[in-house]
């Protein structure tokens, strides 16, 4: 069946929740229904039709055109189907996400991700700060599911991990890692100063390495460890990007020490 | 009993009965083929059959690297066992005593059930709190901190309640010569058919049993089919046999131990009587106590 089409007719004058906007709560609904449908935005109320042509079709596709950083919240609470966007989103796309799909053609904002459960998402661009973190006030970022970036992430990536795997083609900025609890981060180019600062378990893998490693990861040595085997298998389902350092014998070191210290950074051997 | 031959061979018109069991399979990897048939040789031992042993188990097939989930050199092993608790106290232990401690070894679900048995979710604690669990795609697997490294073993692995134990096939033949070599050309023709196993040494058992025994035990040695006693008792054997042998066949599904016996059967035939067995035939109990009956001619290539 045809997907859902909502294409951009006019750049909201401010930013626009889209939280409304998926399968689970456009199921039944006509296109004419889902255009009188209200969004958040600043003090004006707005409807759908307002800022999008819609075209109907099956709402568990939806295709989201000519997105812009203003729209915020794509894909929130999404439990199956799949959500495409061809243009950049603003912040929190995928937060709390529960399974299905998003596909972001373009870069995501801050917090992409969070909260996350499961189902998949994909930045083919870059995605800012705080990628599958905690909001404020939240003591547990993303618990499940695979988020890919193909671009680069900006600083504390995987802030407060508890589950499930991120991979970034690109590089990382500043405390990738920060705080984690547990789960998988794997970046393929290198990492800003600090990784893993404060991580208590999980693993984050660095395939160039970082700028500044915390005196408080110890070295355990290099090894060629199954684990690696199997997540380089896993990663590979998501990846046409070569992960040629899960290939090779990885240092495993150990911390965060400054905090519980079971979780482990791998870098390049040499 | 009435009499069909092919090739010279006599065929009794008879089935093999069979009993519903419950199984389980592993996926046994390490460095290379040599420590992961090890492994999968090492906990397979002591495990002929269900009544003194706990369970049955053997090894299925060896796998290459691109079969296996850590693309290292593998085997499947098979267990089977009469009820849920024993089988999960038997691969407990086994991949615990003989897996954990192979070098290099790894250890995966070899089945997908409809429930679940605790394979690295048991063996964890062996960490001593130094065990790290990981998931990926909806898989988890406990890595447990050893002397070369790393024990990875995935947290369960699956149960079938349909499993199928007791198949068989008793071979008779002229000498002891002719008689193993028609029961090793069977038993190499089975190792080929997917999901099942030949529990016995080498796959062949010589000394088949019957319920019962003048003394206190529940199982004593089938006079009838015991060439020696041939004369003395009420003999299974006519003059031209001087060796029985016996393949017993678990299988996942009855449609592998049927497959199984197939196979045999057609390689048993293939020898043909001088060279290997001048009759077949199969154990059961009358037809009353095992719900899968398996007739030899239905079976016959």
């Amino acid at each position: 069946m045809k997907p859902l089409v909502l294409t951009m007719r006019t750049t909201p004058d401010e930013r626009l929740d889209m939280s409304p906007l998926v399968p689970h709560r456009l199921s039944g609904k006509t296109a004419a229904e889902i255009r009188k449908l209200g969004l958040q935005t600043g003090r004006r109320p707005i409807a759908v039709g307002d800022i999008f042509q819609v075209s109907g079709g099956d709402p568990s596709h939806i295709r989201i055109e000519g997105a812009t950083n203003r729209l915020d919240q794509i894909g929130q609470e999404l439990a199956g189907g799949e959500i495409v966007v061809e243009g950049d989103v603003g912040n929190q796309a995928g937060r709390s996400m529960q399974g299905g799909g998003l596909v972001i053609n373009g870069n995501a904002g801050h917090w992409t991700a969070s909260g996350m459960r499961g189902g998949r998402i994909e930045v083919a661009g870059s995605a800012a700060d705080r990628l599958g973190g905690p909001l404020a006030g939240e003591t547990v970022g993303m618990r499940g599911g695979v988020v890919v970036v193909r671009g680069n992430v900006g600083e504390r990536a995987a802030d407060r991990l508890r589950r499930g795997t991120i991979i970034v083609e690109g590089r990382a900025g500043a405390h990738a890692g920060s705080r984690m609890i547990a789960g998988t981060l794997v970046l393929r180019r290198r990492a800003g100063p600090l990784p893993g600062y404060l991580m208590r378990r999980g693993t984050i893998v660095l395939g160039e390495g970082c700028d500044e490693l915390s005196p408080t990861f110890l070295d355990s040595g290099a090894y060629d460890l199954v684990i690696i085997r199997l997540l380089s298998e896993f990663i590979k389902q998501h990846t046409a990007a070569g992960f040629s350092v899960l290939r090779s014998p990885l240092r495993r070191l150990a911390g965060d020490m400054a905090v519980l210290g079971k979780g482990e950074i791998f870098v390049p051997a040499e | 009993m009435r009499e069909l031959i092919v090739r010279g061979i006599h065929i009794d018109d008879t089935f093999a009965e069979a009993f519903t069991m419950r199984a389980t399979a592993v996926v046994i990897t390490a460095d290379n083929a040599r420590w992961a048939r090890q492994a999968a040789v090492s906990m397979t031992g002591f495990a002929t059959s269900v009544i003194g042993c706990g369970c049955e188990a053997g090894i299925d097939t060896e796998l290459p690297p691109q079969r296996t989930p850590d693309r290292r050199p593998g085997a499947r092993v098979l267990l089977f066992a009469v009820s849920t608790s024993e089988l999960q106290k038997q691969l407990q232990n086994r991949v615990g005593q003989c897996v954990l401690t192979t070098v290099g070894s790894a250890c995966y679900a070899g089945l997908e059930g409809e429930e679940a048995l605790k394979l690295g979710s048991a063996l964890r604690f062996f960490g001593d709190g130094w065990q790290i669990s990981k998931r990926f795609a909806g898989k988890r697997y406990w890595r447990v901190p050893v002397m070369d490294g790393e024990f990875v073993c995935e947290a369960t692995t699956g149960l079938t309640k349909a499993a199928v134990g007791g198949g068989n096939l008793l071979i008779m033949g002229r000498s002891t010569e002719t008689t193993q070599a028609a029961a090793q050309a069977a038993v190499e023709a089975i190792s080929a058919v997917p999901d099942v196993i030949t529990p016995f040494p080498g796959g062949i058992v010589r000394s088949g049993s019957k319920v019962g025994s003048k003394y206190k035990a529940s199982a004593s040695t089938n006079e009838a089919y015991c060439p020696t006693l041939r004369g003395a008792v009420n003999s299974a054997l006519n003059s031209e046999v001087a060796s029985v042998l016996e393949i017993v066949i678990d299988g996942l599904t009855p449609d592998a131990v049927a497959a199984a016996m197939r196979a045999g059967l057609a390689a048993v035939l293939r020898l043909g009587p001088r060279r290997g067995a001048v009759r077949i035939s199969a154990g059961n109990y009358g037809g009353k106590l095992g719900p899968h009956h398996f007739r030899l001619k239905d079976l016959l290539p």
